[in-house]
């Protein structure tokens, strides 16, 4: 692998650049691997490289229908943060926000890893009362958070309207280690240091059936033929569904839309992410000077990546309350992805009714900010055949077993 | 925008109107269920991509709760009826059928 460093930058410049190597192979599929993984996003990708890194399992396939980060992982809002209220939650967010911190390194790619603060706004007495109630878990947790007065959220966002029309600020959520990251440079930053390690990362590859024998789970039939595998990790986010039907098992999973945009790009004017969970919306200003923008996701099933305009309506007018600035801004791009809901809003890593063959799902509105706890946490489940400190909770039986990991209350809403 | 007819009130709603409730035709597993089946029946869910059957409630009119067959990978809405039915009718099953000959059919 060519490494990427003020030196090589450079000297490519002076040769215009036609020293760079493509970034990873786009290698034939081989007739068998030991570890196949449906799916190229975020978590797929990271599953991968830390299967090699921590596991020494390098004969590995990534297989992706369509092309790398082209799912949920390149349609988000890239809001990183672990102030969740469930001990699991917060055990593998923070692994995942702490291992942010050192990506760009660890990958030897600029993931633009931006700790500049998430503020999730109280607008109600209730929501308060719930804040206040994560932001003691936390300091339980060893996450470091605050609850702040609304005299400190003026401060840290001078244009906000404190006073909005429906739903006053009573203060907020303050991570200050939380923030954002370029969510393509997160693939490709996996994607070249998977393929560097010799994995085979194949795209326009679609799964459509999944193959057993003598009770296990033996190859994945493909639009570019049989692949043999000897462990599968489903990681498909949205068509976790569909995957599982192919593996013969249902999942507690519905599949939404959820949708986001970015406004014409103006001077900075706010340098932390703001949510307001309330009135459904979030926002945060991209390097570009674009406003990035989502709220709500969809009541019902739908796997268009086509949204409600009603929801579109509904996040523009909270952001205009609570940000009335922004009420003549032009919005550029608009776009959906699909989502992957559980009913207590929690993912679930798991092994399977078939032997052989673990999911890795249900990240639902929320999983960008956990991809590199989520890898870690699934390649410890494959290598081993058993889940680590991490995966345990959140395996499929604590559906049957009625141990939820319940975070729709404090994370009820898209981020 | 969704667009259900109200097999009661006959009104063409929009979403903002109407409610949705999941999942149509679930039975509810009986009391000497095992664990399996109660939570087979609480949580694990067909999601499928194509035809689908999704219980909805016209909230902002008459009340009422009623079922649409409609496709999930297109948005396209095949029909509406009645609560009451613990089967999708065969007017529904043809309506779906004449839209999608290949469909593997209603379970
Ligand atoms: C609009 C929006 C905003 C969001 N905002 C945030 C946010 O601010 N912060 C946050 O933390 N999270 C956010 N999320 C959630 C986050 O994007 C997801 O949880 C995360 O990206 C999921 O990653 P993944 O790798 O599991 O799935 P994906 O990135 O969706 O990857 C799954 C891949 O599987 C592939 N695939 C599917 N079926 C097959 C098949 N049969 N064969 C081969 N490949 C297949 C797909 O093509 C896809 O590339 C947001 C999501 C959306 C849609
Ligand atoms: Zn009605």
């Amino acid at each position: 692998m060519k490494r990427y460093n003020a030196l090589a930058i450079l000297r490519e410049g002076l040769r215009l650049h036609r020293g760079w190597p493509r970034a990873w192979a786009s290698p034939e599929p081989k007739s068998e691997y030991d570890v196949v993984i449906v799916g190229a996003g975020g978590h797929g990708l990271a599953t991968a490289y830390y299967l090699g890194r921590n596991h020494g399992i390098t004969n590995v396939a990534v297989l992706e229908k369509g092309w790398l980060g082209g799912g949920n992982t390149g349609r988000n809002t890239t809001i990183i943060r672990s102030n969740y209220l469930q001990d699991p939650s917060a055990a593998i967010y923070e692994k995942a926000r702490a291992l942010y911190e050192t990506m760009s390194r660890d990958l030897n790619l600029n993931v633009m890893f931006s700790p500049r603060g998430v503020m999730m706004l109280a607008q109600t007495e209730h929501e308060k009362r719930g804040y206040l109630r994560t932001a003691e878990a936390n300091a339980l947790q060893g996450v470091e958070t605050e609850f702040i007065s609304p005299a400190r959220v003026k401060e840290l966002v001078p244009m906000i309207n404190l006073e909005g029309p429906r739903y006053p600020v009573l203060g907020a959520l303050w991570q200050a280690r939380g923030g954002t990251a370029r969510h393509d440079a997160v693939a490709w930053g996996y994607a070249r240091a998977c393929s560097d390690m010799g994995m085979h990362i194949i795209q326009q590859c679609e799964v459509t059936g999944i193959e057993r024998r003598g009770g296990r789970v033996s190859a994945v039939n493909t639009t570019r033929g049989r692949i043999g595998c000897g462990k599968l990790a489903l990681i498909v986010a949205g068509h976790s569904g569909r995957l599982a039907e192919m593996a013969g098992f249902r999942l507690p999973i519905e599949s939404v839309a959820l949708q986001a945009m970015v406004s014409e790009p103006i001077k900075p004017m706010l340098d932390v992410v703001v949510m307001a969970n309330t009135v459904h919306g979030y926002i945060s200003q991209s390097d570009k000077g674009e406003l990035v923008i989502g709220g709500g996701a969809d009541g019902y099933n739908n796997y268009t990546q086509r949204g409600s305009f009603h929801h579109i309506e509904e996040t523009v007018r909270a952001l205009c309350e609570t940000f009335p600035a922004i009420g003549r801004l032009r919005m550029m791009r608009q776009w959906g992805g699909i989502v992957d809901m559980t009913g207590d809003r929690s993912p679930i890593l798991s092994k399977t009714p078939l032997p052989g063959c673990y999911v890795n799902c249900g990240w639902g509105t929320g999983g960008f900010k956990a991809i590199p706890g989520s890898g870690w946490a699934m390649a410890e489940l494959v290598a081993n055949d058993a889940p680590g400190p991490l995966a345990a909770p959140f395996s499929l039986s604590r559906f049957r077993e009625g141990r939820f990991i319940d975070e729709s209350v404090a994370a009820g809403v898209a981020h | 925008m969704l667009i259900l007819t109200c097999p009661y009130c006959g009104v063409n709603a929009d979403e903002t109107e109407l409610a949705p409730g999941g999942e149509a035709h679930l039975r509810r597993a009986g009391p000497d269920a095992s664990d399996a089946e109660f939570e087979a029946y609480m949580f694990e869910r067909r999601n499928p991509c194509g035809v689908h059957f999704e219980r909805w409630r016209h909230a902002a009119g008459c009340g009422k709760w009623f079922i649409a067959a409609r496709a999930t990978d297109t948005l396209e809405v095949f029909a509406t009826y009645k609560a009451q039915c613990t089967a999708p009718p065969a007017d529904v099953i043809r309506a779906i059928r004449a839209r999608r000959p290949d469909w593997e059919g209603w379970k």
